[in-house]
């Protein structure tokens, strides 16, 4: 921060500085302090002390989610984990809610393509009771019932529910068309799939899966080290099981050329767009290029993207683009929201802009500008004991090099303008792209067709067409 | 239990600038915020969805950072800005590594003394604006539902009652004119309050508030405008149709009390008895026990209110059952509150989450990107409304003194028929899309 040198000002605009002070120097973040231990039973533990309130978040991972079960029962994992909370060999559903109430916590459950978790957070002084319950749901876990086909209901509702959001059916779509036989292509069960879950597969995804070995316990917030370590031993210490063998998946289908897939929203008075492209995950070197490239592109308010589709044009609310890593594979994704009339004319930018960003080198302003930004967001990232979690999950789960954190700044200072390129050449795949739009027919089949053949479906996932 | 004190220090500037700080130097970011108090309560007649049209404006370009300015300098600083509308406030806030402090102040004045916008920024705008209406509600299942549905169904008084997102007419109808004189009225340094919050020296900061803003003249206010609702009689009943989803969804809003009241605290943890996840009566009864519902849950909006609001339950029900008999059983519920006492467990464990939660809220960002956006919502709020920012180290106690009888006395007097308001969404078609 500058020293104030200034003194009164006394006209209101002639001597008000006319251009943006510069700003002051950086100060380094300071990292809390973090423990890394591996338990016998091989549980991961990672904690970091940090007292600015008084809370503490956890979160139990196991490296198992909807990915490994996708060829026989999409979205088991999912639906283990919400049924996972209902109940233990000790506890009523209505018990663990009441007692959660008393810590002055909050209890997630779910899984993911690639893990299922457990997290939790609440009053620090309840530190002990939140990891005991934890623990107790992912050792003790009993599976009721009556919870199991309550929650068998609420699925289907639910389901039908996105079967109605724009934003659902885009991603859907997108995975299925980029994913092909690949896991990663379903986000979401059928009906008739949920159907058929019974509880004892369930309970099976539980005892192989939710097991010590190769699992990762985060503990952030306001505790003591050793005295969190001594709890942490002392409630799942004794926990012993295999690690679970994972199973092998095809690869996802390569995309020549572009094609459009439209989905046939009817009586939509505003058109999701959707463009994509296989990618990378965050363990490529090309990683950290992406990332800058992304932020240039139409990762951020001030991109490229935005300034052209939502602030010159006026076309839509919120661009955004981004590469979504998962364990396996990634993929790039460009999404807006537009008006119907639009549709074609947006494609058209979109494609413009990912073009530009591979054919001509971005400019020394774009170049600082979003380092800076990546750079600052970063710190804003891990300055809340919340946003800390986050990024130690993505750190450990990925099993990302010691130190990504530390560095993380540092490696993306030290991009230029030729990674950029270089990155955008090799991740927008503008000429193979995928398209899909979300919509109804009538207004926008035409302006669509302009990019590719189609291909039709009905919003339950059906093809109908071409 | 352990007391959380959060510093808090405040100077009000000589053109009536109210300016808060509360220093942390834990991590090397700061979160800065203007309030101003104005929301789309007082919006002009005639202009339904004003107030969050002109807090786009406010981003189109002022007299020293012409359009996208604000942004790419947030932006390259390393930061991350956004500004949102409410009943009784609008906010503009920004989130920066630490060095940019004195970056975030110069444009945050700047536009406070003097927005620059033209028309061709107007029309841009408005056509923002209207696919964000087409996003969040006209193209999505339950869009708007329930913010939009009740308060036309609750109350009778304009400010109170009309569509806040804005009838596409009355955007097309705003003029540049309108702009103007929006801002000449209520952006004045006399009806806002600026906050800064994180990694610097106070007294360093209210130097840099004072450089850059204590020269921007104040503006006589309009007299404050009556929002008071006419005593309600009856029960209001609404119906909307739900063009996309699949199942009946209803709200129903009791008209909260005043914040100046000492009711207002008990009403605020009887929220929390019925609402607030699996363990509140509502989600307990209606979702887990009877099985009626697939989701319900509710809230209010306390804090940030200063004028007419409610506490409202959202219950998505199973096509099986009727709405009658979902509201019936719902019903059971708040009588059950009413004839008997809550027990003192149930009460104690309401208020260790409420605690609990009142802590996320003043460390929670945005997205975990904004960090202590809460804290500062909240010294706003308090600020503006209660002409105390210190209320936010001591509004916790009065939620915890509520007692048992006085909880109960306020479920008697607010939930009650004659102070609230249903509507209910209709699926046009309840086979949904299946």
């Amino acid at each position: 921060m500058n020293p104030i040198t200034h003194t009164g000002i006394q006209d209101p605009s002639a001597s008000y500085p006319k251009t943006a002070p510069p700003l002051g120097s950086e100060r380094p973040v300071a990292w809390p302090k973090r423990t890394v231990r591996t338990l016998s039973n091989g549980l991961q533990v990672v904690l970091a002390e940090s007292h600015t309130f008084p809370k503490i978040g956890a979160r139990l991972f196991f490296r198992s989610g909807n990915a490994v079960v996708a060829h026989h029962s999409p979205g088991l994992a999912e639906m283990t984990a919400t049924v996972v909370r209902t109940g233990t060999t000790s506890r009523s559903s209505r018990q663990i809610e009441e007692h959660l109430r008393r810590m002055g916590a909050d209890l997630g459950s779910h899984a993911g393509a690639d893990n299922s978790a457990i997290s939790i957070s609440g009053l620090a002084e309840f530190s002990d009771g939140l990891l005991e319950l934890v623990a107790d749901l992912a050792r003790n876990a009993s599976f009721p019932h009556d919870e199991f086909e309550r929650e068998r209901r609420q699925k289907f509702e639910e389901l039908r529910i996105e079967r109605t959001s724009p934003g659902f059916l885009a991603s859907e779509r997108l995975r299925r068309v980029l994913f092909g036989q690949h896991p990663y292509a379903i986000i979401a069960p059928t009906a008739e799939q949920v159907a058929d879950y019974q509880r004892e597969q369930l309970l099976d995804f539980y005892r192989q899966h939710y097991v010590p070995a190769d699992a990762l316990l985060l503990i952030v917030g306001d505790f003591a080290t050793d005295a969190m370590l001594e709890q942490v031993e002392k409630v799942f210490g004794s926990w012993k099981a295999p690690q679970p063998e994972a199973p092998k998946s095809p690869a996802p289908p390569q995309h020549i050329g572009r094609h459009v897939h439209l989905v046939h929203l009817p009586g939509s008075v505003q058109t999701q767009v959707v463009l994509g492209n296989l990618a990378i995950t965050r363990r490529d070197p090309d990683w950290y290029r992406v990332v800058l490239a992304n932020a240039i592109y139409g990762g951020a308010f001030h991109s490229r993207l935005v300034l052209n589709i939502r602030e010159q044009k006026g076309y839509t609310y919120s661009p955004r683009s981004g590469f979504n890593p998962l364990r396996q594979y990634g993929y790039f994704s460009v999404n807006a929201a537009v008006r119907n009339d639009v549709v074609a004319a947006t494609l058209t930018e979109m494609f413009y802009e990912m073009d530009r960003m591979r054919s001509v080198p971005v400019t020394p302003e774009e170049l600082d500008s979003a380092r800076n930004y990546l750079t600052g967001v970063f710190s804003l990232g891990v300055a809340t004991q919340d946003g800390l979690l986050g990024q130690l999950a993505t750190v450990y789960l990925e099993r990302l090099p010691e130190g990504y954190l530390e560095t993380y700044r540092e490696r993306i200072r030290a991009l230029e303008a030729q990674d950029v390129v270089a990155a955008a050449r090799r991740h927008f795949d503008s000429a193979n792209a995928q398209i899909i739009v979300v919509g109804d027919r009538a207004q926008v089949a035409e302006q669509a067709a302009l990019f590719g053949p189609v291909t039709e479906y009905d919003a339950q996932g059906n093809q109908v067409a071409g | 239990m352990k007391k959380l004190h959060i510093p808090v220090e405040h100077v009000t500037l000589a053109n009536g600038l109210r300016v808060v700080a509360s220093p942390d130097r834990s991590a090397p970011v700061v979160t800065v915020g203007v309030y101003y108090q104005i929301g789309f309560r007082l919006e002009p007649r005639g202009r339904s969805g004003f107030a969050h049209l002109f807090e786009h404006m406010m981003f189109q370009g002022s007299e020293n950072a012409g359009k996208m300015e604000h942004i790419r300098l947030i932006n390259s600083s390393g930061g991350l800005l956004n500004g949102t509308t409410h009943y009784d406030l609008t906010n503009y806030f920004e989130s920066v590594p630490s060095n940019a402090l004195e970056r975030v102040l110069w444009l945050e004045a700047d536009r406070m003394r003097a927005l620059k916008v033209d028309d061709e920024n107007l029309r841009n705008q408005r056509d923002v604006v209207k696919e964000e209406v087409r996003v969040n509600v006209m193209n999505q299942p339950y869009g708007g539902f329930p913010w939009l549905d009740l308060p036309p169904v609750a109350f009778r008084n304009w400010p109170n009652a009309h569509n806040f997102y804005g009838d596409f007419d009355d955007l097309d109808a705003a003029t540049l004119a309108d702009v103007r004189k929006f801002f000449h009225t209520y952006y004045s340094p006399n009806n806002a309050v600026l906050l800064m919050l994180g990694d610097f020296d106070t007294a360093e900061a209210f130097s840099l508030a004072k450089r850059y803003f204590e020269n921007i003249p104040a503006s006589p206010l309009p007299p404050r405008a009556d929002v008071t609702e006419p005593p309600q009689t009856e029960e209001r009943f609404g119906e909307v149709p739900e063009k996309f989803g699949p199942l009946p969804a209803i709200a129903i809003g009791y008209t909260f009390p005043s914040r100046q009241s000492d009711d207002w605290y008990a009403a605020a943890i009887l929220d929390r008895v019925l609402h607030g996840g699996r363990a509140g009566r509502v989600h307990h009864r209606l979702v887990l026990e009877k099985q009626i519902a697939v989701e319900a849950d509710g809230s209010a909006d306390a804090i940030d209110a200063n004028g007419p609001t409610q506490m409202v339950t959202r219950i998505f029900h199973k096509p099986e059952f009727t709405t009658q008999e979902t509201i019936w059983e719902f019903d059971n519920i708040i009588r059950e509150i009413q004839e008997q006492e809550i027990s003192a467990d149930e009460l104690d464990s309401v208020k260790v989450k409420f605690r609990a939660d009142y802590y996320s809220m003043l460390e929670g960002g945005m997205g975990s990107y904004m960090p202590r956006f809460g804290l500062m919502h909240y010294l706003a709020c308090f600020t503006l409304f209660d002409g105390d920012p210190d209320r936010v180290n001591t509004v916790l106690d009065g939620f915890l003194d509520v007692t048992l009888s006085r909880a109960q006395a306020v479920a008697r007097k607010y939930l009650v028929p004659q102070n609230r308001a249903v509507v209910v969404r209709r699926p046009v078609n309840m086979g949904g899309a299946q």
